[in-house]
């Protein structure tokens, strides 16, 4: 190839080299389609693209028991692959089938050969990947294969990620298990302190303390509202407060435009509470805690701010990082759940050093798409 | 010593402006107030806010202005903007802050599911932000020309400024208490002078000369008064829904409930506001109806207690006054380049920027493209410029709105065809009559006035491509119906764990 030719502009490679692109091209558009799962709706979309990288006139994606979604002529023959699914979920081989097995009754039909292949995650077999042609030959059997290996690749990683999803969401639930158990113990011993010499506040005490382990149990959905999970901050800090007495002051400044705004549940709690254990019940003098709540425009911007004992910053980079040994409640979860839900640049912020006590910062999009509480 | 009294007053004004921008944040928020749910803003509070930043130089100069120069047909203006509120109550207001969308490009983006109507709805948001600010910085200008006879631009250029820096240095940022208050001073800087006006209009006994004129009473007179006047009420009583800093502040009620109470409170402290502009205009129709023939009918609110009082008191009052109108300037911009910057920053600018540079940047960009806006525009009335942004928040928001909470079918397709259609029919009309071109005889009153035809244009096309487009209604449309009209109080799953398109829903196995 003469050189002046690899220098015009618009020039995209010898024909091999862009049915190369064409073939990736097609397969990043059904990539993301794919790590939504093997589902009806992702199926309708990935069918075309899937009969154009095999060339073949028909072609069906189905689970295990149905066709889910079809390409191409004979559409009636939709209804009866099923001895071939059956045979396929069965095995977990491809299988070349002949019009005997999906006999439509029309003489003339062009479909006269299927090849069968599993779609598998995991080594079990998740529906199957059918190509219809008037003749099978070796070289398109190896191309379905190959092609059906992929989409069970494509799908495993959507697997993984409803893994990670759910991974996540186990851990809220944990969390919300997860009163600590010395909170209990020294919110309980604190309210026995009251009971005689103060009936009044001790009932109020436990009041609060019954609300309290009723938001943290009961409230269902991954969101609320910033306004809720405020409360139950309240709650739990004026157990704490009762507990400590003087040593702890509480500063909450909030900026009532963003009292409407949905957090992932359960988000500012962790940050208080570590606040509190590892702030400042750690520190001999009278320590403050500030929330503070900011209206940013189409943000809030959330500080739990404590002048306590501070910390090791690498130490908190690995608890953000998701360390188990470090004992910090939930840190690393909270972040992760902020990434999840609003993108990486949401993710937390912790300004601390020993002894120059601790600052975290949350911001949160008043809105963004999928997050209501 | 008028000029001193009114430079007096509007340096006050603006030195409390930019107090309030950069103190009052602290100030508004210094409680320590334990109780979380007692710092709710009531709909009281809210809605004195949206007041404070709903009433513009238009509603402050131009509807006496008006009612001035044409007589009765022009009490469709405050009437419009009144009404508009009505509408909003009754088909937007609670299902807007169920969707918890914060802006109306959030609410694009909530119903049809598309990021392409999204940035539509950004682009007209800045569309619309640019028109409204117009007639601020314009009023502006001629209200420091009238108070000190300044050149027209040096006004424009202070509020602009003044607006600038307070954003800009993060004061000034939608706080409620803030322009609640505002809300106060413009009534008080209106309804003070106003009463005084009256007593010494009795004292002067009760003149009522010029006001029985037949052109002026009498209402659709003119070459097609009819269609004009139908056109208004369409643009003002749709518009309203679409203004984006009106709808941003609705994120602030605690849920649907409240938000259909405020807007009850709104309309009836739009109900009082308005009675009084009106009264200027009667009154400048009195005692200043030479201001028609020299065509500077904006200024009759200022001019009115010179004429009828004269002396120190009229002073007083028209550096009351002054200090009125900027009031309204300044809350009104601020709140349009705020929203306006946020919008550039988030979908315009994009991520090029990081949050507060972009912001920075997206306010820049607002005013200065409002600046020379303003330049370019010729005389048109500081009213008619406003009504102008309310048709093109007609002719796009309100079919996206109206068809997004009540009819199932509308989708991304549909909506970005309407909205495009309406904002660029609506959009051109309302740029060529703001740089001055006129046209004879039907085609001059449909510029004048687009709404009567873009409005329902743009309904049409939403819906017509809406169902040719069928197949592709959004997915979610049943729960998103679900979430607009269903009162927070029942207890349902609204379904709030949505993956967006990285986080996968569970697969079919």
């Amino acid at each position: 190839m003469p050189r002046w030719r690899l220098l015009r502009p618009g020039y995209l490679g010898t024909e091999a080299d862009r049915a190369t692109f064409r073939t990736l091209h097609t397969a990043t558009q059904m990539t993301s389609e794919l790590r939504t799962g093997l589902t009806q709706a992702s199926a309708e979309r990935c069918v075309r693209h899937l009969a154009r990288l095999l060339g073949s006139p028909a072609v069906a994606v189905t689970d295990t028991a149905t066709t889910l979604s079809w390409h191409g002529r004979g559409q009636t023959h939709a209804s009866l692959v099923g001895p071939l699914i059956e045979q396929c979920v069965a095995d977990g081989d491809t299988t070349v089938h002949d019009h005997r097995d999906f006999a439509c009754g029309q003489p003339g039909c062009p479909l006269r050969r299927a090849i069968v292949t599993p779609l598998t995650v995991e080594d079990t077999v998740v529906g199957t990947l059918i190509a219809f042609t008037p003749t099978a030959s070796a070289g398109l059997v190896r191309a379905a294969d190959e092609l059906a290996r992929w989409v069970s690749g494509q799908l495993e990683l959507a697997e993984l990620d409803v893994a990670r999803t759910s991974r996540m969401e186990a851990e809220v639930r944990a969390l919300r298990a997860q009163i600590s158990p010395h909170f209990v113990y020294n919110a309980l011993t604190t309210i026995a302190s009251f009971v005689r010499t103060d009936p009044d506040r001790a009932r109020g005490l436990i009041m609060e303390f019954a609300d309290f382990t009723r938001h943290s149990f009961q409230r269902a959905g991954s969101y609320t509202t910033l306004e809720d999970e405020l409360r139950s901050i309240e709650r739990y800090l004026s157990l704490e407060q009762a507990r400590f007495g003087d040593r702890l002051a509480v500063v909450l400044r909030i900026a009532p435009e963003v009292l409407g705004v949905s957090i992932p549940v359960l988000s500012l709690q962790p940050l208080v509470e570590n606040g509190v254990r590892h702030g400042l019940a750690a520190k001999d003098a009278p320590g403050t805690l500030t929330i503070l709540a900011e209206d940013n425009d189409y943000e809030a911007v959330i500080t739990v701010e404590d002048d306590g004992v501070g910390e090791d910053p690498e130490r908190v980079r690995r608890a953000l990082a998701g360390d188990e040994s470090m004992d910090s409640i939930g840190l690393g979860n909270v972040d992760e759940r902020l990434r999840s839900a609003y993108g990486d640049e949401y993710g937390l912020v912790v300004e601390t050093a020993p002894g120059a006590g601790t600052k975290v910062t949350v911001r949160v999009p008043k809105y963004a798409a999928g997050v209501r509480a | 010593m008028r000029e001193l009294a009114a430079i007096l007053a509007v340096t006050l004004v603006t030195t409390a402006t930019l107090a309030v921008g950069v103190f009052g944040l602290r100030v508004s928020r210094t409680t320590s107030d334990f109780f979380v749910a007692s710092r709710r803003v009531g709909p009281f509070l809210n809605a004195s806010a949206i007041s404070g930043e709903y009433l513009s130089a238009a509603s402050f100069l131009g509807v006496a202005g008006l009612v001035l120069l044409r007589g009765v047909d022009m009490l469709w203006y405050p009437i419009g903007w009144t009404a508009g509120y009505l509408l909003l109550l009754v088909f937007v207001a609670a299902p807007l802050r169920r969707s918890g969308a914060y802006t109306l490009p959030d609410f694009a983006e909530f119903r049809v599911e598309s990021k392409g109507a999204r940035q539509v709805a950004s682009w007209l948001v800045c569309l619309i932000g640019a028109l409204y600010l117009v007639p601020q910085f314009q009023g502006a200008g001629l209200t420091l020309s009238a108070l000190t006879g300044s050149p027209t631009w040096v006004g424009a250029a202070l509020v602009a400024t003044v607006v600038l820096v307070n954003v800009v240095a993060g004061g000034m940022r939608s706080i409620t208490l803030v322009q609640a208050f505002q809300y106060w001073i413009k009534l008080c800087a209106l309804l003070v002078p106003a009463l005084v006006l009256w007593l010494a209009w009795r004292g002067d006994g009760s003149p009522t000369r010029h006001l029985h004129a037949a052109d002026w009473v009498e209402p659709l007179q003119g070459p097609h008064a009819t269609y004009l006047t139908y056109s208004l009420i369409i643009a003002t009583f749709l518009g309203t829904m679409g203004l984006p800093h009106v709808v941003v502040r609705f994120y602030t009620n605690h849920d649907g409930r409240s938000a259909r109470r405020t807007t009850v409170a709104v309309l009836a402290m739009l109900s009082l506001f308005y009675l009084l502009p009106t009264a200027y205009g009667a009154l400048g129709r009195i005692y200043a109806s030479d201001l028609v023939a020299s065509g500077r009918t904006d200024r009759v609110v200022l001019i009115i207690p010179d004429r009828i009082l004269g002396g120190s008191g009229g002073t007083v009052l028209t550096a009351l006054l002054g200090a009125g109108a900027f009031a309204a300037f300044l809350s009104t911009s601020s709140g349009l380049v705020v929203s306006i910057s946020g919008v550039l920053s988030q979908d315009v600018l994009g991520k090029r920027f990081d949050g507060v540079t972009g912001f920075r940047l997206g306010s820049v960009l607002a005013t200065s493209g409002a600046m020379l806006l303003t330049f370019g525009t010729q005389g048109l009335p500081v009213a008619h410029a406003v009504e102008l942004a309310f048709a093109v928040a007609a002719s796009t928001f309100c079919p996206l709105l109206l068809l997004g909470i009540w009819w199932r079918g509308l989708t991304a397709r549909g909506a970005i065809a309407g909205m495009v259609g309406g904002g660029i029919l609506s959009g051109s009309a309302v740029l060529a009559v703001m740089v001055g071109v006129s046209a004879p005889g039907w085609a001059g009153a449909v510029l004048a006035q687009p709404a009567l035809l873009t409005v329902p244009v743009a309904l049409a096309v939403m819906v017509a491509v809406s169902v040719a487009d069928r197949a592709r209604v959004p997915a979610h449309v049943g729960r998103a119906m679900v979430r607009l009209h269903l009162p927070e109080a029942v207890e349902v799953d609204r379904g709030s764990f949505e993956p967006s398109k990285d986080r996968p829903r569970a697969s079919a196995t």
